[in-house]
């Protein structure tokens, strides 16, 4: 049974939002932090609480640390040590693992996460914007009152038109495929795979390899926890535009090609099953949008090209142990809309997103590492995901095809990343255990 | 596929088993690298006294489960394995050398999960300073591989960096046209 009133809402369910506001945040002191804990947290929601006022609620708010935040916190070295090495390293460390090399590297990140002195994050969504400035406003006010808690950097999340669905800037329609969580109630989409036991996401459960093991200690901090990869990706809608035109003479061509790059037209509809025109109400059905395999119906990449961005994210029946490498996204866009026709004005727009799962190393890191940016996933030989993967110019994409393929050599980067961090999502009651961690007597 | 592979190649190795200049980071440490012989490993660690019988009856039972279940170890794009048990003195040694065409980083969890899954791993329980936890502790396992790991300082390639998956899709094409020739008799 999972326990909903102790997880953080943002595991288990999306806020109805259309905005977002993410603080980046260091404490000066333990005490100041958990000053700051103790008056966020009667905001912070579970997934009970918000379920049960969702239809009155405006606005909802999570909370995070880094490995350093739990330490400057005031957690003790034993119980540090107990984390999992790649959080206690944290993502700048990682960054060769990761793929965040070149002009992807750290050092270029925009928005302070490259720095030790990262200690948390608060997570807003709102309805809309006025909720959102009214909390940003009285988020404000709080941190105006204690001495010690520093914002690094602050990021807001705004939905890109047509609203009428969720979609990156480039317009690839987004939130298709999520894991379905044994005891969460949800059901899986056909084709979407069977629901996977809690442990996958979040620890203390027993997952798909058996009992919870080796879980941070003491278990009040660890349970009904999980981990949570920040990437804030940029996205170079000119570069990507100026891309299709380049390799497509028609619109219908160029509409294709950016369906290839993917593996689904931008409406969602999978190339397996629609593999030559565009079709929009199977793109917008889920009980029809993840209703295929490879295997069987598409084992040479006819239809989706076998390094496409969907065939590298979820191998469906062509890998092994997919079970164990799920994970859960949220977070949304940022920027500004650049309408189809403008030229790009060089603003920084993207996503940034969030992805929740038990263990970093074995699923986030491995989705990074093997399947975005092994250049020789499905023996391709010399590409990468070609939305997501590390580009600089010297790889290429292959679109099998009859009588031959196409091969498009050169391929630029669509997205850069911009900034990131791993954090500890703790539960409810390790939020409180961590706001008074300084009422409790030393250890040491 | 990369270079060439109608020209035999060989490569020597640091010591250490890395090129200190192009030293690649996997999720587990630094990744070995490829050579003309493909990705490999040497693992060589002191049997516990009393178990060298137990360990060759492995040889059979995993022949056995590759028999009734070929494909068991596909997802590891292995070429070749080898098992070796051998004495130093009193002591007898086991030695596990594997050819494969991935890093071994890549594709670990899936490898201790097979492991596991056909008997191999507790073979592994026979070893000196085998993790007694490995089963829930993945980690601790990929440490003990790489801590017994004795990285070769030459390697060979007589077709050198072909992966099996192209060898078995030549072998395939060679059969699928000496049918058809055969069929044009």
């Amino acid at each position: 049974m999972l326990e909903f009133e102790d997880i953080q809402h943002i595991l288990l369910t999306r806020a109805p939002a259309l905005n977002g506001h993410y603080e980046f945040l260091s404490f000066r002191s333990a005490a100041a932090g958990q000053e700051w804990l103790s008056a966020i947290v009667e905001r912070v929601q579970s997934a009970e609480a918000m379920q049960e006022t969702v239809a009155e609620n405006a606005r909802w708010v999570t909370v995070a640390f880094t490995w350093n935040g739990l330490r400057a916190l005031g957690v003790d070295e034993a119980s540090l040590a107990t984390f999992p090495e790649e959080f206690r390293q944290g993502m700048v460390a990682r960054a060769e693992v990761l793929g965040d090399t070149g002009s992807n590297h750290p050092d270029n990140w925009v928005d302070q996460t490259n720095s030790a002195a990262l200690h948390a994050i608060a997570i807003l969504f709102s309805r809309n914007a006025e909720e959102r400035a009214r909390c940003a406003a009285e988020h404000l006010k709080l941190l105006a009152g204690i001495q010690g808690v520093q914002v690094l950097s602050k990021l807001d999340i705004e939905a890109t038109p047509p609203f009428d669905h969720a979609h990156d800037h480039f317009g690839y329609r987004d939130r298709i495929s999520q894991p379905v969580i044994d005891g969460s109630g949800e059901v899986p989409v056909p084709g979407g795979g069977k629901p996977l036991k809690a442990g996958e996401f979040i620890l203390g459960y027993e997952d798909e390899d058996g009992p919870p093991a080796n879980l941070p200690q003491p278990e009040i901090l660890s349970r009904n926890g999980t981990y949570m990869a920040y990437r804030r990706m940029e996205e170079h809608v000119g570069t990507f535009r100026e891309f299709l035109k380049q390799n497509g003479e028609t619109p219908e061509e160029q509409e294709l090609v950016a369906a290839k790059l993917m593996g689904r037209w931008r409406s969602g509809a999978p190339l397996v099953l629609a593999p030559k025109k565009d079709d929009p109400a199977l793109g917008a059905d889920p009980q029809r949008s993840n209703d295929f395999n490879y295997k069987e119906m598409d084992p040479h990449g006819y239809a989706v090209p076998l390094g496409s961005h969907i065939r590298r994210l979820n191998p469906r029946d062509t890998a092994a142990n997919m079970n164990r490498r799920s994970m859960i996204r949220r977070g949304g866009t940022y920027g500004s809309h650049l309408p189809e026709g403008t030229p790009d004005d060089g603003r920084e727009r993207g996503v940034a997103a969030f992805v929740i799962c038990a263990s970093l190393v074995r699923q986030f890191e491995f989705a990074q590492n093997v399947w975005i940016n092994d250049k020789n996933f499905h023996e391709l030989g010399n590409e990468r995901d070609p939305i997501v993967g590390n580009q600089d110019g010297t790889l290429e994409y292959k679109i099998p095809n009859r009588p031959i393929r196409r091969k498009i050599t050169g391929i630029p980067s669509f997205t850069s990343i911009k900034g990131g961090a791993y954090f500890f999502l703790p539960g409810i009651k390790a939020i409180h255990y961590l706001a008074g961690l300084g009422t409790r007597k030393d250890p040491k | 596929m990369q270079d060439d592979w109608t020209t035999p190649a060989a490569m020597a190795i640091p010591k250490g088993g890395f090129f200190e200049d192009k030293v690649e980071q996997g999720r587990y440490g630094p990744v070995y690298p490829k050579t003309p012989a493909c990705y490999g490993f040497t693992i060589i660690a002191k049997i516990k006294p009393g178990t060298e019988q137990i360990i060759r009856d492995y040889g059979n039972k995993i022949e056995n489960t590759i028999a009734g279940l070929p494909e068991a170890l596909e997802v590891l794009k292995l070429h070749y394995l080898r098992w070796v048990l051998f004495d130093i003195g009193k002591e007898t040694y086991f030695m596990y050398q594997g050819i494969f065409d991935t890093d071994f980083d890549k594709y670990t969890e899936d490898a201790v999960a097979l492991f596991a899954k056909y008997g191999i791993s507790t073979i592994f329980e026979n070893l000196e300073g085998f993790p007694e936890d490995w089963k829930t502790n993945a980690p601790a396992f990929i440490k003990f591989v790489r801590d017994h790991q004795r990285p070769s300082f030459l390697e060979y390639g007589e077709y050198p960096y072909v992966s099996a998956d192209e060898i078995k899709k030549a072998l395939r094409l060679k059969a699928a046209f000496s049918k058809m020739l055969d069929e044009m008799q």
